[in-house]
């Protein structure tokens, strides 16, 4: 991408150099900024943790794929003129058919399962009376364009419609009132089925009255496959955002390494407004209490959890918990009524911007330990090496000191669960935006 | 409306519409490199830096007239440098970004 970038805008001819996990990420991505013709070479994955001497071996060798010498092919790429390097006449596609080919349900799915438009789960076949259906729950024109998504910042944004929200919607199982909801997360911008090695799901929190209308669950087993709309509305934002921004295919336009397993039905809830003895998330960011929203997280990689908050030791516990998430990952805590409210008894936390300052203050780590981690190199040190705040004064921090893991803003805290029991648990996610469902409607 | 006819189903396509592609045109290449200034470009993700070091040793040792510059990019490699590739149209003739996304 930033050596298109410098070829192209910048006149200076350029070569980059990829690992080979990355071949079809790269032809994919030069393809879709109009330059195909990019140079670039690969050496063997990965290059992280490996010695100077292994990776002057990788120089010294061969390019995975095409077999021929790392450098001759660097050299050649900045000296050589090659064929495509004249712009020509191209063509590309541009529109989508709005009809599949008509065809049997057993071979339809299998259709839709081929061309990975699915979750590898049977779908519902998006007939024109069920997507009518859906389209009747908003006020919105079927052919309004409803958003634009990609799938990382590399990638160009595919643009829809409030109709291919709808399809989507009904390949979930979703239920046409659930629509507002589904195009709300649609529309944010924000895709359930980003593309990074880290391998990355969305958690989607909804706030306000339409909780009760459509029946979502925030109570027992919320957060797990027993409720419909908790299910559907959170399946349909997966399949919508692969199939609006342009697919999530593994090693192409998904390069999940291990994949995330909260990503098949998407984290998707009803905050407890009811049992929470606190203000609710989207009052906390200007909404009122009267309206509907749906809030996004993403990252959703580590979870820590525990129950209760134990009268001696609970300080520790939460210490703890949090040193054992990943560090650049800030906390979410998805506290049971019970765990919100011994959170109260024990700290005094009557607000929860009480109990985030307190976490801020205590999440810390010594400064040696903090700066070595890899996501901490690669994303957090280069912004604090140029004089970002806070992440400058932090490495100013002797190895031994402690300093502070997250930022106050990157804390948050949401209140699920049907009080069974005290069980809390600590996402490491990082908060996108909070949108109006009401806007859909 | 039907959806069906003879046993075939009538549904539709769930895929977004794709961007226009604007064809980009590439810098003319160098010829050669002798006498060059080729900066090698650290985007500093995993351990770039170290990879690109052993480029610029392998440059000294094998094409010593060629002039390596290593600089890294101003912030995280999600982020466009503009600044920096400035500096290099300025100052470089080629460059080489590696190893990253």
């Amino acid at each position: 991408m930033h050596a298109i970038a410098l070829d192209s805008k910048y006149n200076v001819p350029t070569i980059a150099i990829h690992t080979n996990a990355f071949e079809k990420a790269v032809q994919s991505v030069t393809r879709m900024h109009g330059m195909p013709q990019a140079r670039y070479t690969f050496v063997p994955q990965p290059v992280m943790g490996k010695t100077a001497a292994q990776l002057r071996a990788y120089v010294d060798g061969k390019n995975p794929i095409s077999g021929r010498p790392v450098m001759q092919e660097v050299i050649e790429g900045l000296t050589r003129p090659a064929e495509g390097d004249h712009l020509k006449e191209t063509k590309f596609e541009r529109s989508t058919p709005r009809l599949v080919d008509a065809d049997t349900d057993d071979n339809l799915q299998q259709v839709f399962l081929d061309h990975n438009w699915t979750d590898k789960l049977p779908i519902v076949l998006p007939t024109e009376k069920k997507v009518e259906e859906m389209l009747r729950h908003t006020s919105r024109k079927p052919d309004e364009i409803a958003g634009h998504l990609r799938s990382n910042q590399f990638r160009q944004h595919w643009e829809f419609t409030v109709e291919k929200v709808a399809v989507n919607a009904v390949m979930a199982g979703a239920r046409p009132e659930y629509f507002p909801v589904i195009l709300a997360l649609a529309a944010s911008g924000v895709s359930a089925r980003g593309s990074t090695t880290s391998s990355m799901a969305a958690m989607v929190a909804v706030n306000g009255p339409i909780r009760h209308e459509i029946g979502m669950n925030a109570g027992t087993g919320a957060m797990a496959p027993y409720n419909h709309a908790n299910a559907t509305i959170g399946r349909a934002y997966g399949l919508l955002s692969q199939n609006l921004q342009g697919g999530s295919i593994p090693g192409d336009s998904y390069m999940g390494s291990q994949g995330n397993g909260y990503a098949y039905g998407t984290v998707t809830f009803a905050e407890n407004e009811e049992r929470s003895p606190w203000t609710p998330f989207h009052v906390q960011h200007g909404f009122k209490p009267t309206d509907s929203t749906v809030s996004i997280f993403t990252g959703c990689r580590s979870t820590a959890f525990t129950l209760g908050v134990r009268e001696k030791y609970w300080r520790e516990h939460v210490r703890n918990m949090l040193r054992g998430m990943d560090a650049h990952s800030a906390p979410t805590f998805l506290l049971d009524p019970i765990a919100a409210r011994q959170f109260i008894d024990r700290g005094g936390f009557d607000t929860k911007e009480k109990m985030i300052e307190w976490v801020y203050e205590n999440a810390l780590m010594p400064a040696a330990e903090y700066w070595d981690y890899q996501l901490i190199q690669n994303y957090i040190y280069p912004r604090a090496t140029f004089g970002e705040e806070p992440y400058a004064s932090k490495l100013k921090a002797a190895p031994q000191d402690m300093i502070r893991m997250f930022k106050p803003d990157e804390i948050h805290i949401l209140v699920v669960g049907g009080e069974t029991n005290g069980y809390w648990r600590i996402m490491g996610c990082n908060y996108q935006k909070t949108i109006s469902i009401d806007e859909w409607r | 409306m039907a959806d069906t006819n003879n046993g075939n189903i009538a549904v539709l396509n769930p895929v977004g519409y794709p961007p226009k592609i604007t064809p980009k045109s590439m810098a003319p290449r160098l010829g050669t490199l002798d006498g060059k200034t080729i900066y090698l470009v650290d985007p500093r993700f995993d351990d770039s830096g170290l990879f690109l070091r052993q480029v610029k040793d392998w440059f000294a040792e094998h094409m010593p007239s060629v002039k390596t510059e290593l600089v890294e990019m101003s912030s995280v490699y999600t982020k466009d440098d503009p600044k920096t590739w400035e500096m290099i149209k300025a100052n470089g003739d080629g460059a080489i970004i590696g190893v990253g996304h």
